[in-house]
């Protein structure tokens, strides 16, 4: 479903070129449940943001559901992003002035789907994530865990295929962190791909698919 | 992204952020009154004049004895005689331009007007029947001076309503007599209440026929002649022939004075005019000012709100989605701003009007149209380069930076 072939990516930094990737190939299957690790600066970031398009490789091809995505130009780009791809952030990204259900309704809003379609999905996801009480409430009013699911949700709206979690559990205690990996643990189960970027060991172990990434190569590919 | 979710959005981004956008609208709707209620003022100062013009009649033509020279002395003074009088046979010779539809021979003066022990001191207005049409003025009650040769006179006289309620009272005047001087007339009606014209109030005067005023002040000359041409097209012509009659009778001098109320009207019509709009525009600076601020606000939101922007992207939001959003915003401020100063404007503009109810104080419908729509199109303006700054932002980078 999704294939990385010769991935390269470089960064300037003043006279210095920062190679963030080096010739990464990496294939995932529908459904996949898999993390990657690696130390600061390892570049696991960065493939995080190629493999979501925000990021262009400098070479290499990425095919996303057997098309070619390398070359797109930016408002393509958006496009797929909008509907295939569904972004977990680490500080959540809620808009602080929207409610939680306008913040999950966002993807839908700008993939222009006819309100009453939208209302019928809000309904599905805030019962679906355990927010229907906290729907009318802004993220100022909402606990760290509630956030996430929030925007856990709002990931979820347009049906991706590709569900992208940057230290999802990063800023949560860990109960909560528990929690939250439970609820995208769950997004797998019922058929999602997800892929966790994240530094905690304990985190990274419960994926089924285990990557590691040091200076932009990939030196360890588990699987169970 | 459907357009009511993009102004429902703008909406959402406006009420977030409530200090700043009720100053952008403070500033917008100051601009906006600004320029309504300056141009109302300098609309209202340009339509006194124009109508104390208008009051004076349609397509008239002023003929006053003796010429205007730029040498600065007269010339009858140099050459030691005076300038030639304006008489009622030159008055009634200007009949022959077919330009010319009628005439009124106009003599001025003073006179002390007598009913009973009552008296007082009026000016007295010598002219004929046609005077009224030229003049286009109203006759309140009964008519005005009887038609007929004016070399000879009937004993009547039209008073204005302002004599008529300090000579007789409440008393019906019609057919009453008074005294001019050593003689008498009946009055036969009474002019309307007109009020001010050019400083002369019709109200406190007192009309009888030329001939009895030349009797009266004992001259023959006119004070001028009044001279209604037979369309607008034709005073130019009309002009044109009266110089030439009066030259030809008064043996090849040109000593008269033709004056258009055209020319006039249209001289002070052009500068009021011209100068409503420098107001205006001064005023419309305000307007680039709330532009200005507008983009400043803009700028300041784009990196403010970087991590929203990043993340709409993020979220699937095309440069053009962003774009739009910044200037849906931009636009309803102005329409807010707009909207806002002209309902302040036009409060303005009444408040003046209760100070100063003589002068009639209307926005202009250019001011009116042109003030929200240079509001909309500065802040659209203005909105182009943080717009663009906006939909050119790197998503990766503004994710990551706290």
């Amino acid at each position: 479903m999704i294939r990385l072939t010769g991935i390269e990516r470089v960064f300037r930094v003043g006279d210095e070129e920062v190679h963030a990737l080096r010739g990464v190939d990496l294939a995932i299957e529908q459904g996949e449940y898999l993390s990657i690790m690696g130390p600061s600066g390892s570049g696991k970031s960065t493939l995080l943001n190629v493999l979501g398009l925000l990021d262009r490789p400098n070479a290499g091809r990425y095919e996303l559901n057997g098309r070619d995505v390398t070359g797109l130009g930016d408002d393509e780009l958006a496009r797929v992003r909008r509907e295939a791809i569904g972004f977990v952030f680490q500080f959540f990204h809620l808009v602080p002035r929207l409610t939680a259900e306008q913040n999950i309704e966002l993807p839908m809003v700008l993939a222009g789907i006819e309100p009453a379609e939208r209302r019928r999905r809000l309904d599905r996801l805030l019962a679906e994530y355990g927010l229907e009480a906290r729907a009318g409430h802004r993220p100022d009013q909402l606990s760290g865990g509630q956030c996430q699911r929030v925007a856990i949700a709002r990931a979820m709206s347009m049906g991706p295929t590709l569900i992208l979690a940057d230290e999802p559990t990063g800023n949560l205690d860990r109960h909560t962190g528990q929690e939250v990996m439970a609820v995208l643990e769950r997004v797998h189960h019922e058929g999602g791909t997800v892929a966790i970027v994240t530094h905690d060991p304990e985190i990274g172990a419960r994926a089924h698919r285990r990557i590691r990434l040091v200076d932009g190569e990939v030196v360890e590919d588990k699987k169970e | 992204m459907r357009f009511t979710d993009l102004l429902r959005f703008a909406w959402q981004v406006l009420g977030g952020y409530r200090t700043r956008t009720l100053l952008i609208l403070l500033a917008m709707g100051i601009g906006v009154a600004a320029v309504v209620a300056v141009s109302a003022i300098g609309e209202g100062a340009r339509l006194y004049v124009v109508n104390q013009f208008g009051s004076l009649g349609t397509n008239l033509v002023i003929v006053l004895p003796g010429r205007s020279e730029t040498a600065g002395a007269m010339p009858g003074v140099l050459m030691g005689k005076t300038p030639r009088d304006l008489t009622l046979d030159d008055a009634l010779s200007l009949k022959r331009s077919p330009s010319v539809l009628r005439i009124a021979p106009l003599i001025v003066g003073a006179g002390d007007v007598r009913v009973g022990s009552r008296s007082r001191e009026t000016p007295v207005l010598g002219t004929t029947a046609e005077f009224i049409q030229v003049r286009q003025m109203d006759i309140g009650q009964g008519r005005f001076l009887p038609p007929g040769d004016p070399r000879h006179s009937q004993p009547v006289c039209v008073i204005g309503a302002k004599v008529a309620a300090e000579l007789f009272g409440p008393r019906p005047v019609l057919g009453e007599w008074l005294r001019i001087g050593d003689r008498r007339f009946r009055i036969v009606g009474v002019l309307a209440r007109q009020g001010q014209s050019l400083g002369f109030n019709t109200d406190e005067i007192v009309v009888v026929p030329l001939a009895a005023a030349q009797a009266l002040f004992n001259t023959e000359a006119l004070f001028r002649v009044l001279v209604e041409a037979k369309s607008r097209e034709q005073i130019v012509n009309a002009k044109q022939d009266i110089e030439e009659i009066i030259r030809l009778r008064h043996e090849g001098e040109r000593d008269i004075t033709v004056i258009t109320q055209d020319a006039v009207l249209e001289t002070f019509d052009r500068i009021l005019r011209a100068l409503t709009l420098a107001v205006g525009g001064i005023a419309a600076i305000s307007l680039a000012v709330a532009g200005i601020l507008i983009m400043n606000v803009m700028l300041i939101a784009v990196t403010q709100r970087r991590k929203e922007i990043g993340l709409l992207k993020a979220l699937g939001a095309t440069g053009r989605h962003i774009r739009a959003a910044f200037f849906t915003e931009a636009v309803m401020l102005a329409l807010g701003g707009a909207a806002c100063g002209l309902a302040v404007g036009k409060l303005g503009q009444l408040a003046i009007g209760q100070a100063f109810p003589n002068i009639p104080f209307t926005a202009p419908w250019w001011a009116v149209v042109a003030a929200p729509l240079t509001a909309i199109v500065t802040s659209v303006l203005f909105t182009v380069v943080p717009a663009k700054r906006a939909a050119m932002l790197d998503p990766v980078m503004a994710l990551s930076k706290r």
